[in-house]
C-alpha cells in the first residue's frame, strides 16, 4: 500500500505537493486555535509554543523511541494537551489581554526552554528520522485535516461546544445556567492544544529539521491571523483562511522582495474592508443549498462575531 | 557591583519604560493593543540614525526630529489602518495592527538591508565616571535624564493641559466625553502622536546605548514594553513607568548572575508570576464586571 501511494505522489508536481503540505498543516494548527478563540473566545498569542512542544516531543519520540507514527502524533497529541491543561489552570483565570500576554509570555518562555534544551541539540536545532510508517508523510497531512475539520465541526455543535460558546458570548450568563467556567475553558484549551501538538508533529516529519526559532511570536501571529482572517468561529472561513495564507507567501513569490510588504499591507486592507473576516456572517451550508436551486432553512439566528 | 548593575538596569528599564507609555496610553482610550508601536520605534531608531550620519547633526536633534516624524507616522497609521475598525471587534484591529507592523519592518528591510547599523564614532562622545565602585558612561547618564524629562513632559501635559484633561476624559468613558463635546478623533490622533514621539526617542537612545539599529529590532522591544505595560497595569501610566525599571533592571540582574542565555524568557516570567498573583497587574484598576 505505501508504494502504491508513493507512486501515487510521485505524479504530482513536488511544488505543488509541499504547498499542499503546507496548506494542510496550517488546517491543523488554525482549527486547534479556533475552538479557544474562535469557539470559546480566550485570546490566545502563544499557539506557536504548543505547535513547538508537540514538534519536539514528536521528533524525540521518533529519534530515541522510535514508535509507529500513528501512535507517535496521539502521544504527542496528548503530552501537548496535558502540558496546556497545566499551563491552563492558572492562567485561564485571567481575562482579556491579561490572558493574550500571559500566553504570549509563556510562548517566548517555551521558545527560551528548547533553546537551552541539551536533548533537542539547543539552538543547533534537531534533524528528525524518518517517520515510522508506510504511508508517506503528506497522505498522513491530508487525513488529519479531513479529520481535524470533522472532530472541530463535530465539537462545534455538540453540548461541549455550546457551553464554549456560552462562554464566549458572556462568562456571567453561562456561569449563571450552571457552565463549570474553568474546567470547559481547560478542556477548550487542551483540545486546541492536542491539534497544535500534532500539527506540530506533522511539520516537524515533514521538514525532517526543527529549530526553536522556528516557533517564535510571528508564527503565533500566523495562525491567529488564519483564523480571523477566515471569519472567527467558522470551519469553513477558517478552513478558508489557513488555504489563502499558507499559500499567500508562494503566490507573491513573483513579487521577491516586497513579497512580506504586501503581506502586511494585504491584513491591513482586508480586515479594514471586511472586518468580520472573509467568510465571517457567511453561511456555506446556505450557500450551498440555494446553488442546487434548493431554499435554506429558515435561519433562527445570525452568530454574531465577538471579542 | 552592585550598583553598577542597578544602573545599567535603570538605563535599560527608562527606555522600556519610554515604549510602554505609548502601550499603555493607547489601550487606555481604546483598548487596542498597538502591536506596531515596537516598529515605530524601530523606524525612530532610524530616522535618528539618519540625521546623525547623515545630516550630522548632534544626538538632542536627532532625538527631536525622530520624535517629530514618528508622531506623523503613528497619526498617519491610526487613520489609515485602526479608525475604519474602531467599531468592530477588537480582534480584527489587532490583526490590522499585525499587519502594520509587518509592513514597516519589510520595508526597513529593503531600505536599510538585513544587517544592523552603527552609530559614527563621534555620534556622541562617552566619558567613564566613577561613582563609587561603578563605571558609569555618560550615555547612560543621559539616557535616565532624556527618559526622565520626556515622562516628566508628558505627567504635565496629561494632568495640566486642556488636552491632557480630554485625554483623561476619553479614557474613563469614550461615549460620554463625545457627548461632552470633546473631539474624539482629535484626542486619539493626539493619543498617537504622543506615544509615538516617546518610542521614537527610545529608539534613538537604544540605538546609541547598543550601536546597533536594525529592521526587526521593534519586534522584542516592542513586546517586552509591552509585557511591562501589562505588568504595571495597562491603562495606567505611572504603571507603565514603574513596569518598565522593573523588567529593565531584573533583566540586567538575570544577565549578570549567569542566566545571560535565559535573557529573553526573565521579563516574561516575572509578568507571568506577577499576573497570576495580581491579575490585573501592579498599579492596575479592579476591573468589576457588571451583569
Amino acid at each position: 500500500m505505501g508504494a502504491t501511494l508513493q507512486s501515487f505522489l510521485a505524479g504530482f508536481d513536488p511544488y505543488l505537493l509541499q504547498i499542499l503540505v503546507n496548506i494542510g498543516i496550517a488546517i491543523v494548527l488554525a482549527l486547534g486555535l479556533n475552538v479557544i478563540v474562535g469557539l470559546t473566545g480566550q485570546l490566545s498569542l502563544g499557539h506557536a509554543a504548543f505547535m513547538s512542544i508537540g514538534a519536539f516531543a514528536s521528533a524525540l519520540i521518533t529519534n530515541k523511541l522510535g514508535l509507529a507514527f500513528g501512535a507517535n502524533l496521539i502521544l504527542t497529541g496528548v503530552i501537548t494537551a496535558v502540558v496546556a491543561a497545566m499551563i491552563g489552570f492558572p492562567i485561564l483565570r485571567l481575562t482579556g489581554d491579561y490572558l493574550a500576554i500571559c500566553t504570549l509570555g509563556f510562548a517566548e518562555i517555551v521558545k527560551v526552554f528548547f533553546l537551552n534544551f541539551e536533548p533537542a541539540n539547543k539552538a543547533l536545532g534537531l534533524t528528525v528520522q524518518n517517520a515510522k510508517t508506510e504511508i508517506p508523510i503528506p497522505i498522513w497531512v491530508f487525513i488529519v485535516a479531513v479529520l481535524s475539520v470533522v472532530l472541530v465541526s463535530f465539537v462545534q455543535t455538540s453540548r461541549f461546544g455550546r457551553a464554549l460558546k456560552a462562554i464566549r458570548e458572556d462568562e456571567i450568563a453561562a456561569e449563571a445556567m450552571g457552565i463549570n467556567l474553568t474546567r470547559y475553558k481547560i478542556q477548550a484549551f487542551a483540545l486546541g492544544s492536542f491539534m497544535a501538538g500534532v500539527g506540530g508533529g506533522l511539520y516537524a516529519h515533514f521538514l525532517s529539521y526543527i529549530n526553536p526559532s522556528d516557533f517564535g511570536f510571528l508564527k503565533s501571529v500566523d495562525i491567529l491571523s488564519m483564523v480571523v482572517l477566515g471569519g472567527l468561529g467558522s470551519v469553513p472561513g477558517t478552513v478558508f483562511g489557513s488555504a489563502v495564507l499558507a499559500s499567500a507567501p508562494e503566490f507573491l513569490r513573483f513579487m521577491s522582495q516586497y513579497r512580506m510588504l504586501v503581506y502586511g499591507a494585504l491584513l491591513v486592507f482586508l480586515m479594514v474592508f471586511r472586518p468580520n473576516g472573509l467568510m465571517g456572517g457567511v453561511n456555506v451550508m446556505d450557500l450551498l443549498l440555494r446553488a442546487i436551486g434548493k431554499k435554506p432553512a429558515g435561519v433562527a439566528f445570525k452568530e454574531k462575531p465577538t471579542t | 557591583m552592585f550598583l553598577q548593575q542597578l544602573i545599567n538596569g535603570i538605563a535599560l528599564g527608562s527606555v522600556y519604560s519610554l515604549i510602554a507609555l505609548g502601550y499603555t496610553m493607547v489601550y487606555g482610550i481604546i483598548t487596542l493593543i498597538n502591536f506596531a508601536h515596537g516598529e515605530i520605534f524601530m523606524v525612530g531608531a532610524f530616522v535618528g540614525l539618519l540625521l546623525i550620519s547623515v545630516a550630522k547633526v548632534n544626538i538632542f536633534f536627532a532625538i527631536i526630529g525622530a520624535m517629530v516624524f514618528c508622531m506623523v507616522l503613528g497619526v498617519v497609521v491610526e487613520l489609515v489602518a485602526y479608525r475604519a475598525l474602531r467599531k468592530s471587534s477588537r480582534l480584527s484591529a489587532l490583526i490590522s495592527a499585525i499587519g502594520v507592523s509587518i509592513f514597516l519592518s519589510s520595508l526597513a528591510l529593503m531600505v536599510f538591508g538585513a544587517d544592523a547599523k552603527g552609530f559614527p564614532d563621534n555620534a556622541f562622545p562617552v566619558t567613564q565616571l566613577h561613582i563609587g565602585n561603578a563605571d558609569v558612561s555618560t550615555l547612560q547618564l543621559v539616557i535616565i535624564a532624556v527618559s526622565a524629562l520626556l515622562m516628566m513632559g508628558l505627567e504635565f501635559i496629561v494632568q495640566k493641559t486642556k488636552i491632557g484633561k480630554a485625554m483623561r476624559a476619553t479614557s474613563e468613558d469614550y461615549n460620554t466625553s463625545a457627548l461632552m463635546g470633546i473631539n474624539v478623533n482629535r484626542v486619539i490622533s493626539f493619543t498617537f502622536a504622543l506615544g509615538s514621539a516617546l518610542a521614537a526617542a527610545g529608539g534613538v537612545l537604544v540605538g546609541v546605548l547598543f550601536n546597533a539599529v536594525s529592521f526587526n529590532m521593534g519586534l522584542m522591544a516592542g513586546l517586552k514594553a509591552f509585557a511591562a505595560a501589562v505588568l504595571g497595569g495597562i491603562g495606567s501610566i505611572p504603571g507603565a513607568m514603574l513596569g518598565g525599571l522593573l523588567l529593565g533592571v531584573s533583566e540586567v540582574f538575570g544577565v549578570a548572575i549567569g542566566y545571560s542565555s535565559y535573557r529573553d524568557a526573565i521579563a516574561f516570567s516575572i509578568l507571568v508570576l506577577v499576573l497570576l498573583l495580581k491579575p490585573t497587574g501592579l498599579l492596575g484598576q479592579k476591573i468589576t464586571k457588571k451583569v
